[in-house]
């Protein structure tokens, strides 16, 4: 793998099996360039959300290198150079909004000031200007899930993995929080890896889609998006959009994991 | 989060059985050189703070264990002999007193559940009942249930029942409420009358709360037996022994605590009974339901 | 669903009219039924007193069976301060040492269906029958399991995904405990904290009962119901019930203030 100097992910021939005997991944190489939005799809057991861990430092690979930001995947955690978003937003309901989104900044020491300036630019962001003293719970749940976002990126962090952020939405907030996102990631200008069960989200989100394919997760055909930028609501209408839905579908297929329309059908 | 596989080795159930047992004897072994270490430091020390330490207060356990074979009087049957006669007696008690309290306790809940305006206007006063304390009221109950011709052992099973009503009616009416809403709807739309609801849905939905419930009050019902006896002056249960062996403590402490140790053991054994009954019930129900 | 709307006060004083009205209710009607059923039935007042009786009794003595009843308190508070501290500590650390507690618990819980009260005589023999620290110390043992299993439960029930949260902002055990496990854990807490309120009380007037000054609630209501004083002894025994209500009513109060926060506070802070 040739290493350019604006790579921000780059993951060399990992390999993860559990004690249990299960084997996660197998040989996944693959390289992230900066300002990519990399989405990572595939049936359940694919490894994907494991794969977003591992670059994360949350879980160690059993074979294989991480270099995330050009260091090691440890040293980057330590930094702290990612931030990340579950699907769950793990909101602490003791916290406020405000305080919610700058937990990570007091712990990286940020004074007061400094903290109050860069709260206020995050909910202005995401569009959360006015619930600064609210709690999580009186937030809707796509409201959460943006409270999520802005602290994850509040540290301005080289690099944003998401594990499924909306998949827990209904579909019209799911749509227009993708939408949201897809604001956000132009003005921070950051680099996002992001897991995801749905073949239009990622389509639509995504410059590149990862397909995964299952037992042992391996990655089965990576897929360019590339659908004017910026997108719009219109973007989903454009027939090149349906074209690249149906390639990623196929590729799923290719990998047994969805009926495709040219296998003869059994019945 | 779906596909992190969970790296958790199978179990050997054995070998876990193997291990409990031998951390039960290490922490056994762990208390008994704590109190045999407390007592010679602070006797070589002569330490007073918090209390002077000397056989009295602090007897060698193992003298604690030979008291349960010396006699309480000359000529008398060995300790254990009276204890467990004891035992059985306060155990009579406090199972008499642990079934009567778990069905007023979840009739109570059943009824309180059926009415909003009852459950409002009564659970605040079945929390109050618990900061009576039953010891003081004892001799009232003993005496006013003796009248009516009721047995002492009786009358101290009704303060026994006292303690275990408690945490059954709290826990089953929290159980009742616990339903999910559209299981209930679907009875709803069944047609399905109040009676039904209850006995399809919400009693099966309110059993692991019981059984929580059940393990508290097990203990409870143990407490209520023994604190009974002693200001009714019942002299047969554990309660009594209690009683009359705290006159005679500074002559022969190990009496105290041979009945004590005794005391603990019925209690375990009343809550390790619910505890296996809770398994067997709850087999097969999905895990961390409680 | 998006911005709590703040209930008028007009709402608000209407809503506790409507939650308390049913209880005060219960408790006039309970009264006259007592009052009324004794005068009627003739019952014995050995048995159960009039209410007026009590009231009556009470108020004669009102000086010394308060003062009865705060020695009584001081004891519990007492035995609650050292229980429910060292239950805090303990669950602190076998959160840290997970192996340790885990391998502990079952312990814990047999430890916790010993009748512990029982052993309120063997507390008086090495304190002394009039040194208030005997009868703290039995509060204290039984103020300690309830406040340590629950406070332990609350440590250690933390969703994942917060675990994992604060690994990636590389925080170690110690901002995983100031900033998670132990916020989190302050519901359970006080769950652990209201019993052990009660049990104080009830621990400090069981220890009187086997013998402690005759300035103390427990020896009060001892002699009272041995001398047949048996109105004075239920103002006693109502009396205790009312400081054990109100130390948990204390407890309760901490609570709202710390975790006014928490979901199911909702009910007090919007409609």
């Amino acid at each position: 793998m040739s290493q350019s100097a604006d790579t921000v992910v780059s993951i060399t021939d990992v390999s993860k099996s559990f004690r249990t005997g299960v084997t996660a991944l197998q040989g996944i190489s693959l390289d992230i360039r900066q300002g990519e939005f990399v989405s990572l799809i595939g049936p359940s057991g694919c490894g994907k959300s494991t794969l977003l861990r591992i670059i994360g430092d949350l879980i160690q690979p059993s074979s294989g290198s991480v270099i995330v930001n050009g260091k090691p995947a440890h040293q980057a955690r330590l930094d702290p150079d990612y931030g990340i978003v579950f699907q769950d937003a793990v909101l602490y309901d003791w916290r406020t909004v405000a305080r919610n989104v700058s937990l990570p900044l007091e712990m990286l020491g940020w004074d007061r000031a400094r903290r109050r300036e860069r709260v206020k630019e995050m909910l202005e962001l995401v569009e959360l200007t006015g619930f600064e003293s609210n709690r999580p719970w009186q937030l809707s749940g796509g409201m959460q899930q943006r409270v999520s976002i802005a602290r994850a990126l509040s540290f301005d962090p080289a690099l944003l993995l998401m594990d499924e952020p909306f998949g827990a939405l209904d579909e019209m907030t799911r749509e227009r929080l993708n939408m949201e996102l897809l604001q956000i990631w132009e003005k921070a200008r950051s680099t996002v890896v992001f897991v995801t069960h749905s073949i239009p989200e990622a389509v639509y989100l995504s410059t590149r889609v990862v397909v995964m394919s299952a037992r042992p997760g391996q990655i089965a055909d990576v897929i360019d998006v590339d659908l004017p930028q910026p997108r719009t609501a219109e973007t989903r209408e454009d027939p090149r959009f349906f074209e690249h839905v149906t390639a990623v579908r196929e590729a799923l297929a290719a990998g047994g994991h969805l009926p495709s329309a040219t296998a003869p059908e059994l019945f | 989060m779906d596909d992190v596989a969970t790296s958790a080795a199978p179990r050997t159930p054995g070998l876990g059985v193997a291990r409990r047992l031998g951390t039960g004897v290490l922490v056994l072994a762990a208390l008994v050189g704590l109190w045999e270490g407390y007592k010679w430091l602070w006797q070589t020390a002569g330490w007073k703070w918090p209390f002077a330490v000397d056989d009295v207060t602090m007897p060698h356990l193992y003298k604690v264990v030979e008291a349960f074979w010396q006699p309480t009087t000359t000529g008398g049957p060995p300790l254990i002999r009276s204890l467990l006669d004891a035992t059985w007696f306060t155990g009579k008690e406090a199972l008499a007193g642990f079934l009567l309290g778990a069905l007023i306790g979840f009739l109570i809940a059943v009824v309180l559940s059926q009415s909003r305006f009852l459950e409002r206007g009564l659970v605040p006063y079945i929390v109050a009942s618990q900061t009576v304390p039953i010891l003081a009221i004892a001799p009232m109950v003993v005496v006013g249930l003796g009248s009516k011709g009721v047995a002492g052992w009786k009358a101290v099973a009704v303060l026994a029942a006292y303690l275990t009503f408690f945490p059954v009616a709290i826990n089953t009416l929290r159980g009742l409420h616990s339903v999910d809403p559209r299981a209930l709807q679907l009875m709803h739309s069944y047609a399905a009358s109040r009676w039904r609801v209850l006995w399809q849905l919400r009693v099966p939905a309110s059993v692991p709360y019981i059984f929580t419930a059940l393990k508290i009050s097990a203990t409870a019902s143990v407490i209520g037996a023994i604190i009974g006896e002693a200001p009714a002056s019942i002299q047969n249960g554990l309660g009594g022994a209690i009683v009359n062996f705290n006159q005679y403590y500074s002559l022969e402490p190990t009496f105290l605590w041979a009945t004590n140790v005794v005391c603990a053991a019925l209690g375990i054994v009343f809550f390790v009974a619910v505890a296996l009954t809770e398994r067997l019930v709850l087999r097969g129900a999905p895990e961390n339901i409680a | 669903m998006i911005e709590p709307i703040p209930a008028g006060m007009g709402a608000v004083v209407g809503r506790r009219l409507r939650d308390w009205l049913p209880a005060v209710g219960v408790f006039l009607l309970g009264i006259g039924l007592w009052q009324g059923l004794t005068t009627a039935l003739n019952v014995q007042t050995f048995l159960l007193p009039k209410p007026s009786d009590i009231a009556t009794a009470f108020w004669d003595n009102r000086t010394e069976l308060w003062h009865a009843g705060l020695y009584t308190l001081k004891e519990a508070a007492g035995g609650f301060a050292i229980g429910a501290g060292l239950g805090i500590i303990a669950a602190l650390v076998l959160a840290r040492f997970r192996r340790v507690g885990a391998a502990l618990m079952p312990f814990a819980i047999a430890a916790n269906a010993v009748p512990i009260i029982a052993f309120a005589p063997i507390t008086n023999n090495w304190f002394g029958l009039l040194n208030p620290i005997s009868k703290m110390s039995i509060a204290a043992v039984l103020c300690f399991f309830p406040t340590m299993v629950n406070t332990l439960r609350g440590l250690t029930s933390v969703h994942p995904s917060s675990i994992e949260l604060m690994r990636s902002y590389a925080g170690g055990e110690l901002a995983m405990f100031r900033r998670v496990r132990i916020p989190s854990s302050l519901p359970f807490m006080f769950t652990g904290l209201k019993v052990a309120a009660v049990l104080s009380m009830i621990g400090a007037i069981v220890g009187e009962y086997f013998g402690g000054p005759t300035n103390a609630l427990g020896v009060s209501i001892l002699n009272d119901s041995q001398l047949f004083n048996f109105p004075r002894a239920w103002a006693g025994i109502l009396l205790a019930s009312a400081f054990g209500i109100g130390f948990y009513g204390c407890v309760a109060l901490a609570e709202h203030f710390t975790t006014g926060w928490h979901p199911s506070a909702r009910a007090f802070n919007a409609e």
